[in-house]
């Protein structure tokens, strides 16, 4: 590889500041004690505790999980902080009383939240150091019936249906990571779209890191009712510190008859220095229960940042009919590992599912694709179509596929499609011949690569998504 | 055309230069002056495609000695892109596939980057479209080529074809035409020599590098010259390629050597 591919990947972060604020932290370390007090201090009715408790001891039998094609120095759970949050005014009446210290750096970061400059046809919840600090649009949506707020308050609020929905799609004992997130989970948005109302905004999320020592842990709940629809946008960053951050979120998504969910995420937490040092690890398990009839769950993700992900954005296809999506662009450069996927359970008669992966490897980064789809005796009639294109830029990335196919009846239908391609001198060269610098080439390369996965994308998150991956790349090339 | 007055536009003295430290061009000599059309032939491997490469400023090719001059320039001096924009342009002999950039787009980028570079505003989509509708008649290429990706899935005439529209669109004051011949049947010969002779004019200069004479029935070069071991050994006009034509390289090569001998 030659010095321009080379210099064309390496572009500094540009979210790496961190905000200086009062925080109220428990002691590091987990016990029993601690997710009592979580639990506690977030004064939840006992349902709350139960699950916590539940999930905590299930924790506690259960193994840090090794198959995946990552690896990292052993991570000492006794030494995180479970609980951190900004310090705050008992319960907030409006954004006025919100630390004005936490709007700027919302503001900084691109995502205003005071009445006059926040995004007119996107409502964000705000969330900081797993803890939700605003939400705006909460009365014009409550208008048409949505709940759109942190978890913590749907808890206070409409504890009825966070008992009903919570862990139903990823039960507490489900893997290591999401256990660990149903006992200590601090914050994070909830979602509830009533019978036959399309959500009249796209709903979002803004993650914030701020804390070097605590592990973050937000929970995320979104139930579409029958004939309901909304679209939800997921954003993340953090400040660059040299230590390493678990981030072990876990996101649940319903959707009932003829219902629609559309996810997408653009993630761009550290990913640690050209060395390798900091960075987050972003250990997240997501998954969505199509459970009524002609139900469509739709995840787009755009990973770009963190040391290590590992992360599957799954859809278990229940009810007949029912349609799962998957679109993901996954980016790594310098050390960056990925091991992320799908998992498409089809159950239901006649489920549908795509799985569309582009996976780009720059510097010595490892990407690697990893994906099931399962089709179970009574699902007669589906059809699955994966189709995983993995890109190499330099001569050190790495690239795997590792497709899992389980088929249990005749009926049904799985398509699986892969291709490895590598951005070479000489189409650089050409492009360069024409005049055309060598980042515009890689951009124009990449977002060509991209281009299925990011016409999924809502608009103004496609064209952060693109401008996103020509920032990462810049220095690889060359 | 060769007129006494004209400006020269690329001179080359001396140039060495080597792949992966082999030496291919030692001592390359050469003049071109504005409205003429330069021949360069030579048996395989005598060095042509790199001289072409270097002039166009590849990366794997490292120049050892010797001096470049374009428009009075230093053109070695210059990033590959940039010679590109000051009008140096290479037809490739074998055009790259890029998947997923469509042509139209990659067209209007490398457009504008000329346009940029001459102090001109860019032309939006909308200007381009039309421009590029019209450059198509040159080489008599159908619009449905402008949305698919660059060069995925051409044939190699329209690989081809598509590289002189490129030159069209670029206007370039050098075009190198590296082996443009090479695998185009006849008829798709004729329309890429005819896209060239409606490009050459009296400010630009061609320099078209060929195994074959047939190009030249087309195309009708000022001078032609024989390339062997990384240098031009003898220097002609028309009736050169011709010559060579029917008689073979090994005359050409025999008489130099004995020159050399002398």
């Amino acid at each position: 590889m030659t010095a321009t591919v080379k210099s064309l990947v390496n572009q500094p972060y540009k979210y790496g500041f961190v905000t200086d604020i009062e925080s109220e932290s428990l002691p590091p370390g987990l016990s029993e004690e601690v997710v009592r007090l979580i639990s506690a201090k977030k004064d939840e009715p006992e349902f709350m505790l139960n699950f916590r408790l539940k999930a905590y001891r299930q924790w506690r039998k259960m193994q840090e999980p090794t198959w995946p094609h990552v690896s990292y120095p052993p991570i000492d759970y006794e030494k995180i902080v479970y609980y951190s949050a900004p310090k705050k005014k008992d319960k907030l009446e409006s954004l006025d009383e919100v630390d004005p210290v936490l709007l700027e750096t919302f503001e900084k970061l691109g995502i205003p939240l005071s009445e006059q400059k926040r995004l007119s046809n996107v409502a964000v919840d705000a969330v900081f150091d797993s803890v939700s600090v605003a939400t705006t649009f909460k009365k014009q949506l409550a208008e048409e019936g949505v709940v759109f707020c942190s978890i913590s308050e749907a808890v206070q609020d409409h504890p009825e249906l966070v008992e009903k929905y919570l862990g139903s799609v990823v039960p507490t004992g489900d893997n290591y990571f999401a256990a660990l997130n149903s006992a200590v989970f601090s914050d994070g948005s909830f979602v509830y779209i009533p019978k036959g109302v399309k959500c009249p905004m796209d709903l979002s999320t803004y993650f914030r890191i701020n804390n070097g020592d605590s592990g973050q842990f937000e929970r995320t709940l979104i139930i579409a009712e029958e004939a309901s629809s909304v679209t939800y946008l997921e954003g993340c960053t953090a400040p660059m510190f040299d230590t390493n951050q678990l981030h072990a979120a876990v996101v649940e998504l319903v959707a009932l008859d003829n219902a629609e969910i559309k996810y997408s995420t653009v993630q761009n937490w550290y990913a640690g220095d050209e060395s390798g040092k900091g960075g987050i690890y972003n250990f997240v398990t997501k998954r969505g229960l199509c459970q009524g009839v002609n139900s469509k769950i739709s995840w787009t993700q755009v990973e770009t940042g963190s040391a290590i992900t590992w992360k599957y954005p799954s859809c278990v296809l229940v009810g007949d009919n029912s349609v799962g999506e998957f679109y993901s662009v996954a980016l790594t450069n310098n050390c960056q590992q990925a091991d992320t996927g799908t998992k498409m359970i089809h159950v239901g008669k006649n489920t549908r599912s795509t799985i569309i992966s582009k996976g780009i490897s720059a510097g010595r980064s490892q990407n690697s694709y990893r994906g099931l789809v399962k089709m179970s005796p009574k699902a007669k009639g589906a059809r699955n179509y994966s189709q995983c294109d993995s890109m190499l830029i330099g001569d050190c990335a790495e690239a795997n596929t590792f497709p899992y196919i389980q088929v249990q009846n005749n009926a049904a239908k799985v398509e699986h499609e892969a291709s490895t391609s590598k951005i070479g001198e000489d189409q650089l060269f050409y492009f360069l011949q024409r005049g055309i610098s060598a980042e515009d080439a890689v951009s124009m390369i990449i977002s060509g690569f991209c281009k299925d996965v990011f016409s999924q994308l809502p608009m103004e998150f496609a064209v952060e998504a693109d401008r996103l991956l020509a920032l990462k790349l810049e220095g690889s090339v060359g | 055309m060769i007129r006494d007055n004209s400006d020269v536009l690329l001179s080359v003295s001396g140039l060495t230069a080597e792949v992966e430290e082999t030496p291919i061009l030692k001592g390359m000599n050469l003049e071109v002056k504005a409205g003429e059309i330069h021949a360069i032939m030579g048996p395989n491997g005598s060095g042509k495609s790199t001289f072409s490469k270097v002039l166009a400023g590849h990366s794997d090719y490292s120049v050892t000695g010797g001096r470049v001059e374009f428009q009075g320039q230093d053109l070695l001096e210059l990033e590959a892109e940039e010679r590109a924009r000051s009008g140096v342009f290479l037809a490739f002999q074998y055009p790259l596939e890029i998947p997923g950039v469509s042509n139209l787009d990659f067209l209007r980028v490398a457009y504008n980057a000329r346009r940029q570079q001459q102090g001109l505003e860019e032309l939006d989509a909308f200007d381009f479209d039309e421009l590029v509708r019209e450059k198509l008649d040159v080489v008599k290429m159908d619009p449905s080529f402008l949305t698919r990706s660059v060069n995925e899935g051409f044939s190699g005439g329209e690989k081809k074809r598509n590289e002189i529209l490129q030159m069209a669109l670029l206007e370039p004051t050098l075009a190198i035409l590296d082996e443009t011949d090479s695998g185009l049947d006849i008829d798709a010969l004729k329309i890429v020599a005819n896209g060239v002779n409606q490009l050459a004019n009296e400010d630009n200069a061609i320099i078209l590098i060929t195994h074959y004479q047939r190009l030249l029935d087309y195309i009708v070069p000022d001078y032609v010259h024989v390339m062997e071991k990384g240098r031009i050994i003898r220097t002609g006009d028309k009736d050169l390629a011709h010559e060579l034509e029917a008689r073979g390289y090994d005359w050409v090569l025999q008489d130099a050597a004995e020159t050399v001998e002398v």
